[in-house]
Protein backbone atom coordinates (compact mmCIF):
# COMPACT_ATOMS: atom_id res chain seq x y z
CA UNK A 1 0.00 0.00 0.00
CA UNK A 2 2.64 2.46 1.07
CA UNK A 3 4.84 1.72 -1.94
CA UNK A 4 2.20 1.59 -4.59
CA UNK A 5 2.08 5.10 -5.91
CA UNK A 6 0.88 3.66 -9.19
CA UNK A 7 -2.26 1.94 -7.90
CA UNK A 8 -5.28 3.17 -9.72
CA UNK A 9 -6.46 5.73 -7.20
CA UNK A 10 -8.52 7.41 -9.88
CA UNK A 11 -10.70 4.31 -10.22
CA UNK A 12 -12.07 4.87 -6.72
CA UNK A 13 -14.92 7.32 -6.16
CA UNK A 14 -13.42 10.59 -7.37
CA UNK A 15 -13.09 13.42 -4.89
CA UNK A 16 -13.25 16.01 -7.65
CA UNK A 17 -14.72 15.58 -11.12
CA UNK A 18 -14.80 18.34 -13.67
CA UNK A 19 -16.88 17.69 -16.74
CA UNK A 20 -16.61 19.94 -19.78
CA UNK A 21 -15.86 22.94 -17.58
CA UNK A 22 -15.89 26.32 -19.29
CA UNK A 23 -15.06 29.57 -17.51
CA UNK A 24 -15.49 32.93 -19.17
CA UNK A 25 -14.88 36.42 -17.88
CA UNK A 26 -17.42 38.85 -19.24
CA UNK A 27 -17.07 42.56 -19.59
CA UNK A 28 -19.89 44.74 -20.81
CA UNK A 29 -19.68 45.54 -24.49
CA UNK A 30 -16.83 43.15 -25.16
CA UNK A 31 -16.78 39.53 -26.19
CA UNK A 32 -16.27 37.28 -23.18
CA UNK A 33 -12.74 36.08 -22.51
CA UNK A 34 -12.79 32.30 -22.39
CA UNK A 35 -10.19 31.45 -19.81
CA UNK A 36 -10.85 27.74 -19.53
CA UNK A 37 -12.68 25.65 -22.10
CA UNK A 38 -14.07 22.12 -22.12
CA UNK A 39 -11.86 20.89 -19.32
CA UNK A 40 -12.53 17.52 -17.80
CA UNK A 41 -10.49 15.91 -15.07
CA UNK A 42 -10.87 13.75 -12.02
CA UNK A 43 -8.96 13.62 -8.76
CA UNK A 44 -9.26 10.36 -6.84
CA UNK A 45 -9.98 10.23 -3.15
CA UNK A 46 -6.40 9.68 -2.03
CA UNK A 47 -4.70 11.18 -5.01
CA UNK A 48 -2.20 14.02 -5.23
CA UNK A 49 -2.69 15.69 -8.60
CA UNK A 50 -0.70 18.65 -9.88
CA UNK A 51 -1.57 20.99 -12.70
CA UNK A 52 1.27 22.65 -14.56
CA UNK A 53 1.03 25.05 -17.43
CA UNK A 54 2.39 28.30 -18.80
CA UNK A 55 1.68 31.49 -16.86
CA UNK A 56 -1.77 32.91 -17.31
CA UNK A 57 -3.25 29.68 -18.64
CA UNK A 58 -6.08 29.63 -16.14
CA UNK A 59 -4.73 27.17 -13.57
CA UNK A 60 -5.80 29.34 -10.66
CA UNK A 61 -9.13 30.03 -12.31
CA UNK A 62 -9.76 26.31 -12.48
CA UNK A 63 -8.94 25.96 -8.79
CA UNK A 64 -11.27 28.82 -7.87
CA UNK A 65 -14.06 27.07 -9.75
CA UNK A 66 -13.48 23.89 -7.72
CA UNK A 67 -13.54 25.93 -4.51
CA UNK A 68 -16.79 27.53 -5.57
CA UNK A 69 -15.34 31.04 -5.62
CA UNK A 70 -16.09 31.27 -9.37
CA UNK A 71 -19.17 30.16 -11.22
CA UNK A 72 -18.43 28.21 -14.40
CA UNK A 73 -20.14 29.36 -17.60
CA UNK A 74 -20.83 25.75 -18.55
CA UNK A 75 -20.05 22.27 -17.42
CA UNK A 76 -20.14 20.83 -13.96
CA UNK A 77 -18.04 20.49 -10.83
CA UNK A 78 -18.74 17.41 -8.77
CA UNK A 79 -17.34 16.86 -5.31
CA UNK A 80 -17.60 13.31 -4.01
CA UNK A 81 -20.30 12.62 -6.57
CA UNK A 82 -22.45 15.62 -5.67
CA UNK A 83 -22.73 18.67 -7.93
CA UNK A 84 -21.17 21.70 -6.30
CA UNK A 85 -23.40 24.61 -5.41
CA UNK A 86 -22.00 27.61 -3.61
CA UNK A 87 -18.72 27.28 -1.75
CA UNK A 88 -17.01 23.91 -1.49
CA UNK A 89 -17.28 23.07 2.21
CA UNK A 90 -15.13 19.93 1.91
CA UNK A 91 -12.15 21.85 0.60
CA UNK A 92 -9.29 23.61 2.32
CA UNK A 93 -7.66 26.23 0.13
CA UNK A 94 -4.06 27.36 0.47
CA UNK A 95 -3.64 30.59 -1.45
CA UNK A 96 -0.63 31.91 -3.29
CA UNK A 97 -0.81 35.21 -1.41
CA UNK A 98 -0.88 35.51 2.35
CA UNK A 99 -4.40 34.79 3.46
CA UNK A 100 -3.92 34.62 7.22
CA UNK A 101 -5.55 37.37 9.27
CA UNK A 102 -2.87 39.97 10.01
CA UNK A 103 -4.65 41.03 13.22
CA UNK A 104 -4.47 37.58 14.83
CA UNK A 105 -1.46 35.78 16.28
CA UNK A 106 -0.24 32.58 14.63
CA UNK A 107 -2.03 30.54 17.29
CA UNK A 108 -5.32 32.43 16.93
CA UNK A 109 -5.12 32.14 13.17
CA UNK A 110 -4.77 28.36 13.35
CA UNK A 111 -7.47 28.00 16.01
CA UNK A 112 -9.87 30.16 13.99
CA UNK A 113 -11.15 27.34 11.78
CA UNK A 114 -12.22 25.31 14.79
CA UNK A 115 -13.64 28.28 16.66
CA UNK A 116 -16.00 29.27 13.88
CA UNK A 117 -17.14 25.66 13.67
CA UNK A 118 -18.34 26.08 17.25
CA UNK A 119 -15.59 24.37 19.24
CA UNK A 120 -14.85 25.87 22.67
CA UNK A 121 -11.97 28.33 22.53
CA UNK A 122 -9.75 26.51 25.02
CA UNK A 123 -10.08 23.27 23.09
CA UNK A 124 -9.44 25.02 19.77
CA UNK A 125 -6.31 26.68 21.14
CA UNK A 126 -4.99 23.40 22.46
CA UNK A 127 -5.38 21.69 19.12
CA UNK A 128 -3.94 24.72 17.34
CA UNK A 129 -0.79 24.36 19.45
CA UNK A 130 -0.45 20.76 18.28
CA UNK A 131 -0.78 21.84 14.66
CA UNK A 132 1.68 24.69 15.06
CA UNK A 133 4.09 22.08 16.40
CA UNK A 134 3.50 19.88 13.36
CA UNK A 135 4.44 22.69 11.01
CA UNK A 136 7.46 23.54 13.17
CA UNK A 137 6.22 26.81 14.61
CA UNK A 138 5.65 25.84 18.25
CA UNK A 139 7.89 28.67 19.43
CA UNK A 140 6.12 31.28 17.32
CA UNK A 141 2.57 30.86 18.61
CA UNK A 142 2.29 34.43 19.89
CA UNK A 143 3.79 36.16 16.87
CA UNK A 144 1.72 38.22 14.50
CA UNK A 145 2.02 37.48 10.77
CA UNK A 146 4.16 40.56 10.09
CA UNK A 147 6.68 39.25 12.62
CA UNK A 148 7.09 35.99 10.69
CA UNK A 149 9.02 35.25 7.52
CA UNK A 150 7.27 34.39 4.25
CA UNK A 151 7.89 30.68 4.76
CA UNK A 152 6.64 30.81 8.33
CA UNK A 153 3.47 32.56 7.23
CA UNK A 154 2.90 29.76 4.71
CA UNK A 155 3.27 27.23 7.52
CA UNK A 156 0.65 29.09 9.54
CA UNK A 157 -1.61 29.03 6.48
CA UNK A 158 -1.03 25.31 6.04
CA UNK A 159 -1.86 24.57 9.68
CA UNK A 160 -4.89 26.85 9.45
CA UNK A 161 -6.19 24.79 6.54
CA UNK A 162 -5.27 21.33 7.81
CA UNK A 163 -6.66 21.72 11.34
CA UNK A 164 -10.15 21.64 9.83
CA UNK A 165 -9.42 18.22 8.31
CA UNK A 166 -10.76 19.07 4.87
CA UNK A 167 -11.31 16.07 2.59
CA UNK A 168 -9.85 18.00 -0.32
CA UNK A 169 -6.83 20.28 -0.40
CA UNK A 170 -6.66 22.96 -3.07
CA UNK A 171 -3.29 24.63 -3.39
CA UNK A 172 -2.61 27.56 -5.68
CA UNK A 173 1.15 27.90 -6.13
CA UNK A 174 1.36 27.95 -2.34
CA UNK A 175 5.15 28.02 -2.27
CA UNK A 176 5.47 30.33 -5.27
CA UNK A 177 6.84 33.39 -3.46
CA UNK A 178 9.41 31.40 -1.44
CA UNK A 179 13.08 30.83 -2.21
CA UNK A 180 14.24 27.50 -3.63
CA UNK A 181 15.48 25.92 -0.39
CA UNK A 182 12.39 26.91 1.56
CA UNK A 183 10.21 25.50 -1.22
CA UNK A 184 11.84 22.08 -0.92
CA UNK A 185 11.50 22.13 2.87
CA UNK A 186 7.85 23.11 2.55
CA UNK A 187 7.38 20.37 -0.06
CA UNK A 188 8.70 17.78 2.35
CA UNK A 189 6.59 19.15 5.16
CA UNK A 190 3.52 18.92 2.94
CA UNK A 191 4.34 15.35 1.86
CA UNK A 192 4.83 14.30 5.48
CA UNK A 193 1.52 15.77 6.60
CA UNK A 194 -0.26 14.44 3.53
CA UNK A 195 1.00 10.88 4.07
CA UNK A 196 -0.80 10.78 7.43
CA UNK A 197 -4.28 10.65 5.89
CA UNK A 198 -3.83 11.04 2.12
CA UNK A 199 -6.40 13.64 1.25
CA UNK A 200 -7.27 14.41 -2.32
CA UNK A 201 -4.98 17.24 -3.42
CA UNK A 202 -5.22 19.50 -6.43
CA UNK A 203 -1.94 21.38 -6.56
CA UNK A 204 -1.34 24.18 -9.04
CA UNK A 205 2.23 25.15 -9.79
CA UNK A 206 4.42 26.44 -12.58
CA UNK A 207 7.36 24.47 -11.24
CA UNK A 208 7.47 21.13 -13.06
CA UNK A 209 10.09 19.62 -10.75
CA UNK A 210 7.99 20.44 -7.72
CA UNK A 211 4.95 18.90 -9.40
CA UNK A 212 6.75 15.63 -10.21
CA UNK A 213 8.35 15.38 -6.78
CA UNK A 214 5.03 15.71 -4.95
CA UNK A 215 2.34 14.17 -7.16
CA UNK A 216 0.73 10.92 -8.23
CA UNK A 217 -0.32 12.53 -11.49
CA UNK A 218 0.75 15.64 -13.34
CA UNK A 219 -1.70 17.34 -15.70
CA UNK A 220 -0.59 19.80 -18.34
CA UNK A 221 -2.74 22.72 -19.32
CA UNK A 222 -2.47 24.38 -22.70
CA UNK A 223 -1.73 28.07 -23.10
CA UNK A 224 -4.78 30.31 -22.73
CA UNK A 225 -7.28 31.49 -23.80
CA UNK A 226 -9.49 28.42 -24.13
CA UNK A 227 -7.02 26.52 -21.99
CA UNK A 228 -7.69 22.85 -21.41
CA UNK A 229 -5.94 19.80 -20.05
CA UNK A 230 -3.78 18.36 -22.80
CA UNK A 231 -1.61 15.90 -20.93
CA UNK A 232 -2.00 13.44 -18.08
CA UNK A 233 1.17 11.83 -16.76
CA UNK A 234 1.24 9.21 -14.03
CA UNK A 235 4.21 9.62 -11.67
CA UNK A 236 5.24 6.11 -10.67
CA UNK A 237 7.93 7.11 -8.19
CA UNK A 238 7.84 5.16 -4.94
CA UNK A 239 6.49 6.76 -1.78
CA UNK A 240 7.43 7.91 0.78
CA UNK A 241 9.53 10.39 -1.11
CA UNK A 242 11.97 13.06 -0.16
CA UNK A 243 11.13 16.13 -2.18
CA UNK A 244 14.78 17.11 -2.65
CA UNK A 245 16.46 13.72 -3.06
CA UNK A 246 13.89 12.36 -5.48
CA UNK A 247 15.22 14.86 -8.00
CA UNK A 248 18.38 12.74 -8.34
CA UNK A 249 16.41 9.59 -9.25
CA UNK A 250 16.92 8.46 -12.89
CA UNK A 251 13.19 7.78 -13.25
CA UNK A 252 12.55 11.38 -12.17
CA UNK A 253 14.64 12.57 -15.11
CA UNK A 254 12.82 10.35 -17.57
CA UNK A 255 9.46 11.67 -16.40
CA UNK A 256 10.73 15.22 -16.38
CA UNK A 257 11.95 14.91 -19.97
CA UNK A 258 8.70 13.37 -21.19
CA UNK A 259 6.48 15.97 -19.54
CA UNK A 260 8.73 18.92 -20.37
CA UNK A 261 8.70 18.02 -24.05
CA UNK A 262 4.95 18.48 -24.06
CA UNK A 263 4.93 21.49 -21.75
CA UNK A 264 7.63 23.35 -23.66
CA UNK A 265 5.47 23.72 -26.74
CA UNK A 266 2.81 25.46 -24.67
CA UNK A 267 5.25 27.72 -22.87
CA UNK A 268 6.80 28.76 -26.18
CA UNK A 269 3.31 29.52 -27.47
CA UNK A 270 2.71 31.95 -24.61
CA UNK A 271 5.96 33.76 -25.16
CA UNK A 272 5.37 33.85 -28.91
CA UNK A 273 2.11 35.69 -28.34
CA UNK A 274 3.67 38.08 -25.87
CA UNK A 275 6.40 38.96 -28.33
CA UNK A 276 3.96 39.57 -31.17
CA UNK B 1 18.54 59.41 18.48
CA UNK B 2 18.38 58.51 22.14
CA UNK B 3 15.33 59.35 24.21
CA UNK B 4 17.24 61.68 26.51
CA UNK B 5 18.80 63.61 23.66
CA UNK B 6 15.43 63.98 21.96
CA UNK B 7 13.86 65.27 25.16
CA UNK B 8 16.72 67.72 25.71
CA UNK B 9 16.28 69.13 22.21
CA UNK B 10 12.51 69.40 22.66
CA UNK B 11 13.05 71.31 25.91
CA UNK B 12 15.58 73.54 24.19
CA UNK B 13 12.97 74.69 21.68
CA UNK B 14 10.67 75.77 24.52
CA UNK B 15 13.49 77.53 26.36
CA UNK B 16 14.56 79.49 23.27
CA UNK B 17 11.00 80.50 22.41
CA UNK B 18 10.26 81.66 25.95
CA UNK B 19 13.59 83.49 26.13
CA UNK B 20 12.84 85.45 22.96
CA UNK B 21 9.38 86.29 24.26
CA UNK B 22 10.78 87.30 27.64
CA UNK B 23 13.51 89.53 26.20
CA UNK B 24 11.14 91.09 23.68
CA UNK B 25 8.57 91.95 26.30
CA UNK B 26 10.81 93.15 29.15
CA UNK B 27 14.12 94.44 27.74
CA UNK B 28 14.05 97.73 25.86
CA UNK B 29 16.03 97.58 22.65
CA UNK B 30 16.73 101.03 21.22
CA UNK B 31 14.27 102.53 23.65
CA UNK B 32 11.29 100.36 22.63
CA UNK B 33 9.90 96.98 23.66
CA UNK B 34 9.67 94.76 20.60
CA UNK B 35 6.77 92.83 22.17
CA UNK B 36 4.71 95.34 24.19
CA UNK B 37 3.20 93.57 27.22
CA UNK B 38 -0.23 94.99 26.46
CA UNK B 39 -0.37 92.85 23.34
CA UNK B 40 1.96 90.00 24.27
CA UNK B 41 2.02 89.95 28.09
CA UNK B 42 5.18 88.49 29.66
CA UNK B 43 6.18 84.91 30.41
CA UNK B 44 6.35 85.67 34.13
CA UNK B 45 2.86 87.09 34.27
CA UNK B 46 1.33 84.26 32.24
CA UNK B 47 3.10 81.73 34.45
CA UNK B 48 1.88 83.33 37.66
CA UNK B 49 -1.64 83.45 36.21
CA UNK B 50 -1.51 79.73 35.42
CA UNK B 51 -0.25 79.02 38.93
CA UNK B 52 -3.04 81.10 40.43
CA UNK B 53 -5.69 79.37 38.29
CA UNK B 54 -4.46 76.00 39.42
CA UNK B 55 -3.96 77.05 43.07
CA UNK B 56 -7.41 78.57 43.48
CA UNK B 57 -8.94 75.59 41.71
CA UNK B 58 -10.82 77.76 39.18
CA UNK B 59 -9.33 75.87 36.27
CA UNK B 60 -10.47 72.40 37.32
CA UNK B 61 -14.13 73.12 36.87
CA UNK B 62 -13.58 74.50 33.38
CA UNK B 63 -11.23 71.67 32.45
CA UNK B 64 -13.78 69.11 33.58
CA UNK B 65 -16.49 70.70 31.45
CA UNK B 66 -14.28 70.74 28.37
CA UNK B 67 -13.17 67.17 29.03
CA UNK B 68 -16.74 65.90 29.32
CA UNK B 69 -17.74 67.70 26.12
CA UNK B 70 -14.73 66.28 24.28
CA UNK B 71 -15.37 62.75 25.50
CA UNK B 72 -19.07 62.84 24.63
CA UNK B 73 -18.37 64.34 21.20
CA UNK B 74 -15.81 61.64 20.49
CA UNK B 75 -17.91 58.71 21.69
CA UNK B 76 -21.11 59.79 19.94
CA UNK B 77 -19.32 60.85 16.73
CA UNK B 78 -17.27 57.65 16.60
CA UNK B 79 -20.28 55.42 17.26
CA UNK B 80 -22.22 57.14 14.49
CA UNK B 81 -19.24 56.99 12.14
CA UNK B 82 -18.72 53.28 12.75
CA UNK B 83 -22.40 52.48 12.30
CA UNK B 84 -22.81 54.45 9.09
CA UNK B 85 -19.38 53.47 7.78
CA UNK B 86 -20.29 49.80 7.99
CA UNK B 87 -23.76 50.32 6.62
CA UNK B 88 -22.59 52.31 3.60
CA UNK B 89 -19.66 50.00 2.85
CA UNK B 90 -21.87 46.92 2.85
CA UNK B 91 -24.71 48.57 0.89
CA UNK B 92 -23.24 50.30 -2.18
CA UNK B 93 -26.66 51.55 -3.30
CA UNK B 94 -27.18 53.44 -0.05
CA UNK B 95 -23.68 54.87 -0.34
CA UNK B 96 -24.30 55.99 -3.91
CA UNK B 97 -27.60 57.71 -3.01
CA UNK B 98 -26.19 59.63 -0.04
CA UNK B 99 -22.79 60.38 -1.56
CA UNK B 100 -23.47 63.99 -2.77
CA UNK B 101 -25.15 64.93 0.52
CA UNK B 102 -22.28 63.55 2.58
CA UNK B 103 -19.79 65.52 0.54
CA UNK B 104 -21.95 68.63 0.89
CA UNK B 105 -22.21 68.43 4.66
CA UNK B 106 -18.56 67.52 5.04
CA UNK B 107 -17.49 70.54 2.99
CA UNK B 108 -19.45 72.87 5.28
CA UNK B 109 -17.26 74.86 7.70
CA UNK B 110 -18.55 73.60 11.06
CA UNK B 111 -18.29 77.02 12.72
CA UNK B 112 -21.39 78.17 10.84
CA UNK B 113 -23.30 75.33 12.47
CA UNK B 114 -22.45 76.52 15.98
CA UNK B 115 -25.15 79.22 16.20
CA UNK B 116 -27.76 76.75 14.95
CA UNK B 117 -26.77 74.16 17.55
CA UNK B 118 -26.91 76.88 20.19
CA UNK B 119 -30.47 77.74 19.18
CA UNK B 120 -31.49 74.10 19.13
CA UNK B 121 -29.66 72.79 22.17
CA UNK B 122 -29.09 75.85 24.35
CA UNK B 123 -25.93 77.22 25.91
CA UNK B 124 -25.16 74.06 27.94
CA UNK B 125 -22.73 71.34 27.01
CA UNK B 126 -24.88 69.69 24.32
CA UNK B 127 -24.47 72.40 21.70
CA UNK B 128 -20.68 71.96 22.05
CA UNK B 129 -20.97 68.19 21.92
CA UNK B 130 -23.03 68.47 18.74
CA UNK B 131 -20.38 70.64 17.11
CA UNK B 132 -17.67 68.11 18.03
CA UNK B 133 -19.80 65.25 16.75
CA UNK B 134 -20.11 66.80 13.30
CA UNK B 135 -16.31 66.93 13.14
CA UNK B 136 -15.55 63.46 14.56
CA UNK B 137 -18.30 61.67 12.69
CA UNK B 138 -16.88 62.31 9.24
CA UNK B 139 -13.32 61.32 10.07
CA UNK B 140 -14.41 58.05 11.64
CA UNK B 141 -17.02 57.44 8.97
CA UNK B 142 -14.59 57.76 6.06
CA UNK B 143 -11.98 55.60 7.78
CA UNK B 144 -14.37 52.80 8.72
CA UNK B 145 -15.84 52.89 5.22
CA UNK B 146 -12.35 52.56 3.75
CA UNK B 147 -11.40 49.87 6.26
CA UNK B 148 -14.32 47.67 5.27
CA UNK B 149 -13.74 48.28 1.56
CA UNK B 150 -10.01 47.59 1.74
CA UNK B 151 -10.18 44.13 3.28
CA UNK B 152 -7.88 41.97 1.20
CA UNK B 153 -9.98 39.81 -1.18
CA UNK B 154 -7.70 36.84 -0.44
CA UNK B 155 -8.22 37.10 3.31
CA UNK B 156 -11.94 37.41 2.66
CA UNK B 157 -12.04 34.37 0.35
CA UNK B 158 -10.02 32.41 2.89
CA UNK B 159 -12.43 33.35 5.67
CA UNK B 160 -15.46 32.38 3.62
CA UNK B 161 -13.95 29.05 2.61
CA UNK B 162 -13.27 28.41 6.29
CA UNK B 163 -17.04 28.46 6.63
CA UNK B 164 -17.61 31.83 8.26
CA UNK B 165 -21.16 33.16 8.22
CA UNK B 166 -21.95 36.87 7.97
CA UNK B 167 -21.73 37.44 11.71
CA UNK B 168 -18.36 35.69 11.95
CA UNK B 169 -17.05 37.57 8.92
CA UNK B 170 -18.00 40.78 10.68
CA UNK B 171 -16.29 39.79 13.92
CA UNK B 172 -13.12 38.24 12.55
CA UNK B 173 -12.54 40.17 9.34
CA UNK B 174 -14.46 43.41 8.79
CA UNK B 175 -14.42 44.68 12.37
CA UNK B 176 -10.64 44.35 12.99
CA UNK B 177 -9.88 45.86 9.61
CA UNK B 178 -12.22 48.81 10.13
CA UNK B 179 -10.91 49.33 13.66
CA UNK B 180 -7.33 49.49 12.48
CA UNK B 181 -8.27 52.25 10.04
CA UNK B 182 -10.23 54.06 12.69
CA UNK B 183 -7.42 53.93 15.20
CA UNK B 184 -4.94 55.18 12.66
CA UNK B 185 -6.98 58.40 12.65
CA UNK B 186 -7.54 58.47 16.40
CA UNK B 187 -5.22 61.42 16.97
CA UNK B 188 -7.07 63.50 14.42
CA UNK B 189 -10.55 62.60 15.58
CA UNK B 190 -9.82 63.14 19.29
CA UNK B 191 -8.19 66.46 18.39
CA UNK B 192 -11.26 67.51 16.44
CA UNK B 193 -13.57 66.55 19.30
CA UNK B 194 -11.61 68.99 21.45
CA UNK B 195 -11.67 71.68 18.77
CA UNK B 196 -15.45 71.34 18.54
CA UNK B 197 -15.80 71.70 22.30
CA UNK B 198 -13.50 74.71 22.65
CA UNK B 199 -14.87 76.59 19.63
CA UNK B 200 -18.41 75.98 20.86
CA UNK B 201 -17.51 77.32 24.29
CA UNK B 202 -15.80 80.29 22.76
CA UNK B 203 -18.91 81.24 20.80
CA UNK B 204 -21.26 81.10 23.74
CA UNK B 205 -21.22 79.30 27.07
CA UNK B 206 -20.84 79.69 30.80
CA UNK B 207 -18.02 77.26 31.47
CA UNK B 208 -15.04 75.53 29.82
CA UNK B 209 -11.59 76.50 28.60
CA UNK B 210 -13.02 78.23 25.55
CA UNK B 211 -15.19 80.31 27.90
CA UNK B 212 -12.15 81.23 30.02
CA UNK B 213 -10.23 82.42 27.00
CA UNK B 214 -13.19 84.32 25.64
CA UNK B 215 -13.80 86.07 28.99
CA UNK B 216 -10.18 87.17 29.24
CA UNK B 217 -10.22 88.41 25.67
CA UNK B 218 -13.33 90.49 26.35
CA UNK B 219 -11.45 92.64 28.88
CA UNK B 220 -8.15 92.76 26.95
CA UNK B 221 -6.57 90.50 29.57
CA UNK B 222 -3.81 89.11 27.35
CA UNK B 223 -2.14 87.23 30.20
CA UNK B 224 -5.46 85.50 30.86
CA UNK B 225 -5.79 84.52 27.18
CA UNK B 226 -2.29 83.08 27.08
CA UNK B 227 -2.79 81.28 30.38
CA UNK B 228 -5.96 79.69 29.02
CA UNK B 229 -4.14 78.68 25.84
CA UNK B 230 -1.31 77.21 27.89
CA UNK B 231 -3.65 75.08 29.97
CA UNK B 232 -5.40 73.97 26.77
CA UNK B 233 -2.08 73.00 25.18
CA UNK B 234 -1.00 70.93 28.19
CA UNK B 235 -4.41 69.29 28.19
CA UNK B 236 -4.01 68.38 24.50
CA UNK B 237 -0.55 66.91 25.11
CA UNK B 238 -1.84 64.68 27.91
CA UNK B 239 -4.77 63.46 25.81
CA UNK B 240 -2.38 62.78 22.93
CA UNK B 241 -0.14 60.63 25.13
CA UNK B 242 -3.18 58.72 26.26
CA UNK B 243 -4.25 58.11 22.67
CA UNK B 244 -0.77 56.90 21.73
CA UNK B 245 -0.82 54.46 24.64
CA UNK B 246 -4.21 53.08 23.59
CA UNK B 247 -3.04 52.83 19.99
CA UNK B 248 0.09 50.88 20.88
CA UNK B 249 -1.99 48.53 22.96
CA UNK B 250 -4.63 47.84 20.29
CA UNK B 251 -2.56 47.80 17.14
CA UNK B 252 0.25 45.47 18.22
CA UNK B 253 -0.41 43.33 15.17
CA UNK B 254 0.58 46.08 12.77
CA UNK B 255 4.10 46.45 11.48
CA UNK B 256 5.69 49.50 13.07
CA UNK B 257 6.63 52.25 10.68
CA UNK B 258 10.21 53.16 11.42
CA UNK B 259 10.18 56.49 13.26
CA UNK B 260 13.23 58.51 14.22
CA UNK B 261 15.72 56.32 12.38
CA UNK B 262 18.58 58.32 11.06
Amino acid sequence: MEVSGETSAADARPAIRLDGLRIAFGQKGRPAYEAVDATSLTVGENEFVSIVGPTGCGKSTLLNAVAGLLKPAAGGVEVFGRPLSGLCREAGYLFQQDAVMPWKTALDNVALGLEIAGRPRAEALEEARVWLGRVGLARFADRYPHQLSGGQRKRVGLAQVLIRHPKILLMDEPFGPLDAQTRQIMGNLLLGLWAADRKAVLFVTHDLEEAIALSDRVLIMSAGPNARVIGDHRIDLARPRDASEIRLDPRFHELHRAIWNQLRAEVVKTYGEDAA
Amino acid sequence: MSRMKLFALQALVAVVAIAIWWIGSTVKIGGVLLLPPFFFSTPGEVFSRVVRMVATGVVWHHLAVTLIETALAFVIGAAGGILFGFWFARKPTVAAVFDPYLKMVNALPRVVLAPIFMLWLGLGIWSKVALGVTLVFFIVFFNVYQGVKEVSPVVLANARLMGMNDRQLFRHVYWPSALSWMFSSLHTSVGFALVGAVVGEYLGSSAGLGYLIHQAEGVFDIAGVFAGMFVLAVFVLIIDWGVTAIENRLLVWRPQAPIGND
